[in-house]
């Protein structure tokens, strides 16, 4: 399930497990913020409502994801490229 | 009702005041003596600042420096004595605005903010709303009220299934399969359970699917895209004492349509309704199908069907066929 052929180190890691929305995305989002365009976030994440709008407002802020992975039944780790400041 | 217009044709004759105010009705009895609340025109909530500014100096000089907003998104001035309605007419028409209506005719259409700034909206509701407005406000129907709604998306915010006439933004996401990394987020991000991986790919129930969109505003690499967007027609609704969930009659329609569907079901509701009955209960007398026969389908509008081909319409809370 992850993005083919694309296996990428990440610049910096957020645990957002057990986190709610929306703030899982605000920490995402200031996170990103630190960050340098073209560097890469890896965010872990709950299944359900965080998986559903976190992706989506990521997208929606003009980044990237490259990669998605589930980790176990409840969480997931997905990567994003940082592509606007 | 008689006795207050008799009274009020009398009143405005000592206060030469131009009755044609009066007939739109957007000047509402209140229940102390001679006192009316103003209701505002204002299309999908829409005003701007010089039109607030307004509404505030009349609630000052005419009534009691309060507004109230209406559930139909309208500015509400009250305690306005019948007297000032005459200054208060002059005074909208300084900025080129005017008094909303009630009574038995299409009212001022209600919308929510739409693709224009909310991030789940597929459509311009504001941009139909006003053009709505601008086409259709007030014309009588000789039954009963008349009321317009646009939702921008499957939310519907505006209650699109409640109103005489409402129509809902919908998008049919289409697949490119060669573009698709198989992650999953339309999966996820499909409320509806519509979408599976089949393999590598998601494949969609189009039973299931209500055209949010949601899985295409995911898609990391825009492998799942909008084919079209447009809007789902429903009629027949009113919420009231005894509410009514309206039938979905149509997909997919242009603005075009929207507007055309208007006129002709507000023609179809002029003739065939019968005293102060609601075009949801000329429906339920006459037969869904008649209104079918007659409004939609020389449209040639859209019919929602389900996979087996067969005409679906939602009503009531339940799908049925036909
Ligand atoms: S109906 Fe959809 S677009 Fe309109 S306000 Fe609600 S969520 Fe937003
Ligand atoms: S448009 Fe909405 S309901 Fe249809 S498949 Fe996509 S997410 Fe699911
Ligand atoms: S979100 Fe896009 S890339 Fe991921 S599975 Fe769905 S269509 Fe494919």
């Amino acid at each position: 399930m992850t993005n083919k052929g694309e296996t990428v180190s990440p610049d910096d890691k957020l645990d957002l497990s057990g986190v709610l929305c929306p703030i899982n995305f605000v920490k995402t989002k200031l996170k990103l913020e630190e960050m340098e365009v073209g560097q890469v976030l890896e965010v872990i994440l709950d299944d359900g409502e965080p998986m559903k709008n976190v992706p989506r407002s990521v997208k929606a802020e003009g980044h990237k994801i490259i990669g998605v992975e589930k980790l176990t039944d409840e969480t997931y780790k997905i990567l994003i490229r940082k592509e606007t400041d | 009702m008689e006795g207050l217009k008799e009274q009020l044709r009398k009143e405005s004759k000592k206060a030469k005041l131009d009755f044609n105010e009066l007939k739109s009705g957007g000047f509402i009895k209140q229940t102390q003596k001679d006192l009316f609340t103003v209701r505002l025109r204002c299309p999908g909530g829409k005003v701007n600042a010089e039109q607030m500014r307004k509404a505030g100096e009349i609630a000052d000089k005419f009534g009691r420096g309060e507004i109230h907003i209406s559930v139909r998104q309208s500015i509400e001035v009250p305690y306005v004595s019948y007297k000032d309605f005459d200054a208060v007419a002059e005074s909208l028409r300084e900025i080129g605005w005017a008094v909303s209506s009630c009574g038995p005719r299409l009212r001022v259409p209600t919308a929510c903010a739409g693709c224009t700034y909310n991030p789940n909206g597929l459509t311009d509701t504001q941009g139909i709303c006003a053009e709505v407005d601008k086409r259709y406000f007030g014309i009588e129907t000789r039954h009963h009220k008349f009321k317009t709604s646009f939702s921008g998306c499957p939310i519907d915010c505006f209650r699109t299934r409640e109103m005489d006439l409402g129509f809902q933004g919908v998008l049919e996401p289409k697949l490119i399969e060669d573009e698709c990394n198989g992650c999953e987020l339309c999966v996820k991000a499909c409320d509806e359970g519509a979408l599976k991986m089949d393999g590598e790919l998601p494949v969609r129930d189009w039973d299931k699917c209500i055209h949010c969109g949601d899985c295409v505003k995911v898609c990391p690499v825009d492998a799942m895209v909008s084919n079209r967007i447009g809007w789902l027609a429903r009629v027949g609704g009113k919420h009231g004492k005894h509410p009514y969930f309206s039938y979905e009659i149509a997909n997919f329609l242009t603005d075009d349509q929207v507007y055309v569907l208007i006129e002709k079901t507000m023609s179809w509701y002029q003739e065939n309704a019968v005293g102060r009955e609601r075009i949801g209960a000329a429906i339920e007398r006459l037969g869904l199908e008649r209104y079918m026969n007659d409004v939609v389908d020389p449209l040639g509008l859209e019919a929602i069907r389900d996979q087996k081909d067969r005409r679906k319409y939602y009503a009531k809370g339940n799908f049925y066929d036909k």
